[in-house]
């Protein structure tokens, strides 16, 4: 499937794919979106990739490395549950929130989207590595 | 606190997958992280003294809403269990499994598993029960397809079929459940379920539980998938999952049948019993005409899981504290004569019993290794297994429930048959072919994982006048469970 | 509305189940997939099934919206996608591995006698 009009297109989405999903990670907590899908949509940037290009230039990108991704996902979710005892709370998993502000624009902050960026590159990753794993042996 | 035994494994991970380079550091890690957990399940235990139950809601949300974590007796008692095996397992694999395997994530998966099961035994809501149960079934696929033999593709097919079958009827009967009465958390479902009659909707929904837990527990109409797949990972990984896979199904059985079932008994026993007996009969009829150690151990395996039925289904204080105490011997035995097997099979090259021979003559350690466990796995006094089954029988008789009783002792007594069979057919006889065939040799470390788990069946068994007190302790727990609701929700009248 | 997707359920699992028992093991993966499908169906529906209720509230509207759908089963059903996004993954690098592994696709060429 190595034609040049997915080559162009796949080197042009890989970016917009990527930016789309932090987009739809940060609106997920009151809007739809979230890390799954996020996560979901940032993996896809790779393998669209992958399949215009083949899999062993796609492991070459500097990003490409999901098993630790899936790791340092796993541990910021983890991690995201800690804050909040950290915090006082008495148990793990309290919500802590802050907003910053620059100007006129606020942004929301809190562990909540910490968790979910733990999600968004847990997911991203197993995609990832998942795809990579089966198309490595079919080339 | 309460979140430790799920927390460590799961940080584990993460740092397992960090290290994931070097295999000595994953070892070493895994080590640590199993001791972690048993000091874990040791401060819950000691907590539990004096405290009855303990609650830790995540997030702080109260109880109805939010997922709670609960300790009693019975969960404690397990994860204890389930940490002092998954120490002997762990180093036993260091010794058992092929370098290809252990550096493919074996230990990773190892933690995965852990991290389901701990969680299993500790949350008090229904539907993160489900998530434990996937976190630790999907660990449990990875592993038995590790290494992608072909034996173990084609075992693992029937093995991921009828667990995927088993998770979607407990989500259907999640989803039936939670539209008839509007939560899932476990003491507000048991209150509102005593409150009024339940909807007919109701006990569909907890037959579909039971059905989906037969299935992960593998008890009789269910249990085909259990001795086709076991057998075929390496010995090491078919000794932890005979340890933690099965009796976390009949854990979950007994948990809902103290909060739910138990409504209506005229119902449910007889259908317990006759699940209980069947699974003893097939179980251990099928073990006896096998010739492979794993298969007999595994056939053992289901065959054991129709004793722990029995005390469910018996529910009273002594049965249920045999089932418990059963549970608890069945991780110690079988994960050690699963070893022991294992350890026969490093030196002889083989499962079969028809080719192995004289292991007593050559190997005597070896061979009182595995006397040991398959002693208690037949009810052989001094070591646990004789205990379980004799507070099982025990409640039996006293609760005048002869028909299972009577199973319970011609199954044993098949029991007994086939542990002497493989002692018969591979330690006594002579064998055919004298040379060692396989006289490589054997990682210390295999030998030090079985010992760890011959002697925590022997202490088991040895101590068991002081423990029997906590698992009599479960056990009334169990009965009432009205305690359990109180220290969850503290403003039910 | 609740009669028609009971019947859509049924037809799913229906589907399901068929594909479950035939021989083919890419058959015996859609079979897993619809059983998943057909589940989550149910899950979706056990909340209720109520029209023109949105899952989430305006903060804008204030007290005009009283009705809001259930939010809790779809956050399960997001769950058990997510575990079943997992195990659809898992079996496709099965059936992969297994057609490896062994080259054929059907289950019954596979089950050779039992030996012991």
């Amino acid at each position: 499937m190595k034609t040049e009009i997915l080559k162009i297109a796949a080197a042009h989405l890989k970016p917009f794919l990527l930016i789309l999903s932090l987009v739809v990670l940060y609106r997920g907590h009151n809007e739809p979106g979230g890390g799954f899908i996020a996560g979901l949509l940032a993996g896809m940037a790779y393998v669209i990739y992958a399949g215009a290009f083949g899999v062993g230039k796609a492991k070459q990108l500097r990003l490409a490395k999901p098993m630790f991704f899936m790791g340092l996902g796993i541990g910021i979710a983890l991690f995201s549950g800690m804050i909040g005892l950290m915090n006082g709370a008495e148990s793990i998993f309290t919500g802590v929130w802050t907003t910053l502000t620059f100007g006129t624009y606020s942004l929301k902050l809190g562990t909540p989207l910490l968790f979910d960026l733990g999600v968004y590159l847990t997911v991203a990753g197993m995609l990832v590595k998942i795809i990579f794993t089966v198309m490595e042996e079919d080339v | 606190m309460l979140f430790l035994p799920v927390l460590i494994p799961l940080i584990s991970i993460v740092l397992l997958i960090g290290f994931r380079h070097s295999l000595k550091y994953q070892q070493g890690l895994s080590i640590v992280s199993v001791f972690a957990q048993l000091f874990a399940a040791v401060s819950i235990l000691l907590k539990l003294s004096g405290n009855g139950h303990l609650v830790a809601q995540a997030g702080g949300w109260p109880a109805p809403f939010g997922i709670g974590f609960v300790a009693d007796y019975t969960s404690g008692l397990l994860l204890l269990a389930v940490s002092l095996v998954a120490i002997g397992s762990v180093i036993y694999s260091i010794g058992f499994v092929d370098f290809d395997r252990q550096k493919n994530g074996l230990f990773l998966l190892y933690q995965g598993l852990l991290a389901g099961v701990n969680g299993a035994l500790l949350t008090g809501d229904i539907f993160n029960l489900y998530v434990w149960f996937e976190v630790m079934v999907i660990s449990s696929f990875v592993l038995i397809t590790l290494g992608s033999e072909k034996l173990q593709l084609r075992a693992s097919v029937k093995y991921l079929v009828m667990n995927l079958i088993g998770s979607m009827l407990f989500v259907a009967a999640i989803g039936l459940l939670y539209s008839q009465m509007g939560t899932l958390n476990m003491a507000d479902l048991a209150y509102k379920v005593r409150l009024q009659p339940a909807p007919p909707l109701v006990n569909s929904a907890i037959m579909l539980f039971f059905i989906a837990f037969g299935i992960k527990a593998a008890v009789f109409p269910f249990f085909f998938w259990l001795p086709a797949s076991y057998p075929t990972p390496p010995i090491a990984v078919t000794a932890f999952f005979g340890a933690t896979l099965t009796k976390v199904g009949v854990y979950v059985m007994l948990r809902f049948y103290s909060m739910f079932a138990q409504l209506d008994v005229a119902f449910w026993q007889p259908v317990i019993f006759v699940v209980a007996g069947l699974t003893m009969v097939f179980g251990v009829l099928m073990a006896a005409s096998s010739y492979d150690i794993r298969k007999i151990l595994s056939f053992h395996i289901v065959s054991q899981i129709g004793y722990m039925l029995m005390g469910i289904g018996l529910f009273s204080v002594v049965g249920l504290a045999g089932a418990i105490l059963f549970i608890v011997h069945n991780m110690f035995s079988k994960t050690a004569t699963f070893m022991a097997g294992g350890l026969i099979y490093l030196y002889k090259g083989s499962y079969d019993l028809k080719k192995l021979g004289w292991i007593y003559k050559t190997k005597p350690l070896l061979a009182f290794l595995f006397l040991i466990p398959a002693l208690s796995l037949a009810g052989i006094p001094p070591t646990p297994g004789f205990f379980g089954k004799f507070l099982l029988l025990y409640a039996g008789f006293d609760g005048a429930h002869w028909s299972i009783t009577i199973v319970a002792l011609v199954v044993s007594i098949l029991t007994l048959f086939s542990m002497v069979k493989i002692w018969n057919e591979a330690m006594w006889k002579p064998e055919k072919i004298t040379a060692d065939l396989v006289a490589k040799k054997v990682h210390p470390a295999a030998w030090m994982g079985t010992f760890i788990v011959v002697l925590l069946t022997l202490f088991l068994g040895l101590t068991i006048g002081y423990t029997y007190d906590y698992f009599a302790e479960a056990a009334r727990q169990l009965l009432d469970p009205m305690s359990y609701i109180k220290a969850v929700l503290p403003e039910t009248p | 509305m609740s009669l028609l997707m009971a019947i859509l359920i049924g037809f799913l699992y229906a589907v399901s189940i068929y594909l479950l028992l035939r021989r083919s093991i890419v058959k015996l993966v859609l079979g897993i997939l619809f059983l998943s499908y057909a589940t989550n169906l149910m899950l979706f529906f056990a909340g209720g099934l109520t029209e023109t209720s949105p899952a989430f509230a305006d903060p804008n509207a204030g007290a005009e919206i009283i009705q809001t759908s259930d939010p809790l089963p779809q956050a399960l059903i997001l769950t058990a996608l997510v575990i079943g996004f997992g195990v659809a993954a898992f079996s496709m690098v099965l059936i992969y591995r297994f057609y490896k592994e062994t080259g054929t696709v059907d289950l019954d060429e596979l089950s050779e006698p039992e030996k012991s």
